[in-house]
């Protein structure tokens, strides 16, 4: 079958152009990629290759013609024991559309189609604004691909020349999971969703203050920790509290009793002493257990089903505060979690634990009653999805079966992560830790 | 007794070496630097320069055919290659003598001989054994000799040398590598040359230019194979109007010597086997790493396919050890050991520095037409899975390229469809080897196609057809 050689496009735009010169003639052989003619458009000059072999049966269009619609059929290639009475070239001419369905383009392969589609790619993407009106500075590639991305620049950080946010910092936030915008719900207003993730910068804390009224400290990795986790804990989980009264009386005279059974070596120093705390993590543990749905952590793909509860302790220690962790506390007896809460605290305060000792745990507890705080709401602290807030014991006048009594009792605060542990789950979790405290007994089989 | 304690030393003195040893004193380090034979390596002694001083003769003498072109007249157009090579080598000369005063300058210490690591944290600096190929600049004056040295940090920047196919050994006589084609005692009326990558191209356009036959033979089935192949295809078809004659798909099977000078015998993919003869053959089959003789097996220090094994900072597996520059693996250009050396000193230094992007660096070859190019090609840019919008701009339809009358060549700029990223950016033609930083520069700074095209071009340059080409890749092309 003939092949058809069509006039080429040299640019999306041309329609015609001027057949400058043909470099063969009718009946030479010619293989893919031979030059066999040159185009003109108003500024270029263009060379046309053959894309088949064969041999030229028959030049269509003339050299010097001008005005050569794109398409228009200008020769027809033979191939191989093919005559030249196989040739049509009906319909066809210098200024007649080609009507032929076997185009053959012939090079130069012509420019992309035009994309219109591509405006969001293509609308300019402003350069943002840090919160205090200061430009972030940031390439035009990581801007695009935040956008494309949905991630807020202002709360990532740059690692190119003065800070600037580049490509791979994108990338790094991107595999972390981090810098996410706030989605921009509809309802939210306006102002809420264009609020900065940062606070104040330190020029304009410090212009509110008289220059000799402080002194700086800098902050140590400690600090930066606690201040870095927090933000990202309140900034990322969405909290929600429950609350509930728990009797102490029985819990505490089975503590003493336990104690006062504890043998003692030669030097009289008992083999445990438990606290009530001790207690209190053995009871959250166990409650995890018993409502395994909310001993989890969240990540974006799945939810972390964890099979033990290591629960880590809230330490405070001077300049600030880490939580060594029990693990597998629901397996392990009082007097165990108590030495062992004993040895790790000692050491948290010397800053002496070793990163896997207070690294990872499925939950916590934050007791401050020896501190007479009646009840506060604690910050979970990720990966964990719930903490426990724990206040003072103290004497209550409490109501049973319609009589004023006295009791102790303590008011514990569960903080859970609302995307993996809804409020019955947490409310469940307060039920089981509740009937742990009040019989204590539970706590020991 | 001299002081022979060091914070950094640096064995090797090209472009990589020199380079680290500078930002090494800049950065408050003692700093010294052992070279064997000659201030500035192959790159100023024996490749870059000296090449780009050959090819501007060519250049020229090329211009003075084709005056008639543009309305002059030249007659009993002729070269002498004696004044030829002098020039070129009185180039690399200059540039030699200016490496010992930049070391001078930043006071760095010469050591002159060979360096050997003769255990860690300490050079041996011995006589050297390497014959000079001739002929050779004069050594720098006030170095320090033979002996041994002690420093925290030895960096290796040996550079390479090219690679021998056995059965091909180049004689120096009829069978040349760069070092002899560089001073040629006549020029050669025919010539083979075997490879062509950047130097066997380079070597084919200087000496077809002054009048050889020239064939090029070529394993790949393109030219200038790292190039993108419709680039590398169009620089072919350029040359192929020159008169150099290409043989791809094919390989230098046996060589034979005689009076007539050297018998090639090429054997194409499809098995056919062909006899060539010409007075000289160039052999530019690449280079391979100079690691020996460095104690580096000693050390125990990783190699892989003669190059030394580094991280993004230049460190080798032993500590106080690090290699830079072609020793430590491709691409061996000069640019990318001055960035490494640049790098792996700076993280020596305690810097908050990046490893270099390797997807960033851009490669020029000389040949005319020339080609540069930065970054992925097409195909590779379809391997990597990237949904692409390739943009083109013939220099046929650039004004300034008209009026210089060289209207041949092709700006092709690559983009990544979903981001706008430039991903790639190919040239051939007159001049691209100095436009092309121009994308480099952009590509760093992480600009899209959106930059690019609100980027004013000067008019009338060359470099408005990497704009055109830019708008070409989105539709908007203004000027075909």
């Amino acid at each position: 079958m003939p092949i058809n050689i069509t006039m080429p496009a040299l640019s999306p735009t041309m329609e015609e152009g001027n057949l400058a010169k043909w470099l063969v003639k009718e009946g030479d052989k010619v293989s893919a990629g031979d030059v066999i003619a040159e185009i003109e458009t108003d500024k270029a000059t263009m060379e046309v290759e053959a894309v088949d072999e064969g041999t030229v049966g028959k030049i269509v269009v003339p050299e010097g013609s001008e005005g050569v619609k794109v398409n228009a059929l200008i020769a027809v290639l033979l191939e191989d024991g093919e005559d030249a009475g196989a040739i049509d070239t009906s319909g066809s001419g210098a200024s007649a559309p080609a009507a032929s369905a076997e185009k053959v383009p012939a090079v130069p392969e012509s420019a992309p189609a035009i994309e219109v589609g591509a405006k969001a790619v293509t609308d300019p993407v402003p350069a943002p604004k840090a919160g205090d009106g200061s430009r972030i500075l940031s390439s035009p590639l990581a801007r695009r691909l935040a956008q494309l991305n949905g991630l807020d620049l202002k709360s990532l950080s740059g690692s190119g020349p003065h800070g600037r946010i580049v490509k791979r910092d994108i990338e790094a936030a991107l595999a972390a999971g981090t810098g996410k915008s706030a989605p921009a719900a509809a309802e939210a207003p306006k102002a809420a969703a264009a609020a900065p993730a940062v606070g104040q910068s330190a020029d304009q804390v410090l212009k509110l203050f008289d220059e000799d009224s402080y002194e700086l400290v800098p902050h140590d990795g400690m600090r930066k920790t606690i201040a870095k986790r927090l933000t990202e804990s309140k900034q990322t989980i969405p909290h929600f509290y429950v609350t509930v009264d728990c009797e102490l009386d029985a819990l505490l005279a089975l503590r003493s009793q336990l104690n006062d059974a504890a043998s003692k070596d030669k030097d009289g120093k008992p083999a445990y002493k438990l606290s009530v705390n001790d207690m209190i993590i053995k009871a959250l543990a166990l409650s995890l257990r018993d409502v395994p749905d909310a001993n989890v952590s969240w990540t974006d793909d799945n939810m972390v089903m964890h099979k033990h509860a290591d629960v880590g302790v809230a330490v405070s220690i001077p300049g600030g505060l880490i939580t060594p962790i029990i693990r597998r506390a629901e397996e392990k007896p009082l007097s165990l979690i108590s030495n062992q809460m004993k040895d790790l605290g000692k050491r948290a305060k010397e800053r002496k634990l070793k990163p896997e000792e207070y690294q990872g745990g499925t939950t916590a507890v934050s007791n401050m009653g020896m501190m007479g705080v009646k009840n506060f709401a604690a910050v979970v602290n990720p990966p964990h999805a719930t903490i426990l807030a724990v206040g003072a014991g103290e004497q209550r006048a409490v109501v049973k079966d319609g009589e004023l009594s006295v009791a102790t009792v303590m008011s514990v605060t569960l903080s859970t992560d609302h995307r993996c542990v809804d409020g019955a789950l947490g409310a469940a979790v307060l039920g089981a830790f509740k009937g742990y405290i009040e019989n204590p007994m539970s706590l020991l089989v | 007794m001299a002081d022979t304690n060091y914070d950094v030393i640096i064995i090797g003195s090209g472009p990589g070496g020199y380079v680290t040893a500078i930002r090494s004193a800049q950065l408050g380090f003692k700093t010294a630097i052992v070279e064997r034979e000659h201030m500035g390596g192959i790159c100023l002694n024996w490749g870059c320069i000296p090449t780009k001083a050959l090819l501007r003769s060519a250049e020229i003498y090329h211009y003075m055919q084709h005056a008639k072109d543009y309305g002059l007249s030249a007659e009993k157009i002729s070269f002498d290659p004696a004044a030829v090579v002098k020039r070129s080598r009185g180039v690399s000369g200059q540039l030699n003598g200016g490496i010992g005063f930049l070391m001078k300058k930043n006071k760095v210490d010469i050591l002159w001989g060979e360096g050997r690591i003769s255990k860690a944290g300490e050079v041996t600096v011995s006589k050297t054994s390497k014959k000079a190929m001739e002929p050779q600049h004069p050594a720098p004056k006030g170095t320090k000799g033979e002996g041994v040295y002690k420093a925290k940090h030895i960096i290796v920047a040996t550079g390479a040398r090219p690679r021998v196919i056995p059965g091909i050994e180049p004689d120096g006589k009829d069978i040349w590598t760069y070092f002899e084609a560089m001073v040629p005692p006549a020029m050669p009326k025919s010539l083979i040359v075997m490879g062509s990558g950047a130097i066997g191209i380079e070597f084919a356009s200087f000496y077809k230019t002054m009048g050889a036959d020239v064939t090029v033979i070529e394993m790949m089935s393109n030219i200038m194979p790292v190039e993108d192949p419709e680039i590398s295809g169009m620089a072919k078809k350029m040359m192929e109007k020159q008169g150099i004659k290409f043989l791809l798909e094919a390989k230098v099977s046996a060589v034979k010597k005689g009076a007539g000078g050297v018998t090639a015998t090429v054997e194409t993919k499809d098995g056919k086997k062909q006899d060539l003869t010409s007075e000289k053959m160039i052999s530019a089959v690449g280079v391979v790493g100079n690691i020996e003789n460095l104690g580096l097996e000693d050390l125990g220090i990783k190699t892989d396919r003669g190059c030394v094994v580094i991280d993004g900072f230049g460190r080798t597996n032993v500590p106080g050890v690090y290699a830079i520059g072609d020793v430590a693996g491709p691409p061996m250009l000069a640019h990318k050991a001055e960035h490494e050396g640049v790098v792996c000193v700076e993280k020596i230094a305690g810097k908050d520095v990046h490893a270099m992007d390797k997807s960033m660096i851009p490669g020029c070859t000389y040949c005319n037409p020339q080609v540069a190019s930065v970054g992925l090609t097409e195909p590779k840019a379809k391997e990597a899975g990237y949904d692409i919008k390739v943009g083109r701009f013939p220099f046929m339809g650039n004004g300034k390229a008209i009026a210089l009358g060289e209207p041949e060549g092709l700006i092709k700029t690559i983009f990544d469809a979903k981001t706008g990223q430039l991903l790639g950016a190919h040239m051939v033609g007159a001049e691209v080897t100095e436009l092309i930083q121009g994308y480099v520069v952009a590509m760093n700074l992480e600009t899209t196609e959106e930059d690019l095209m609100h980027t004013v071009f000067p008019h009338p340059t060359l470099s408005e057809m990497m704009k055109e080409s830019v708008l070409d890749a989105y539709g908007r092309v203004l000027n075909m």
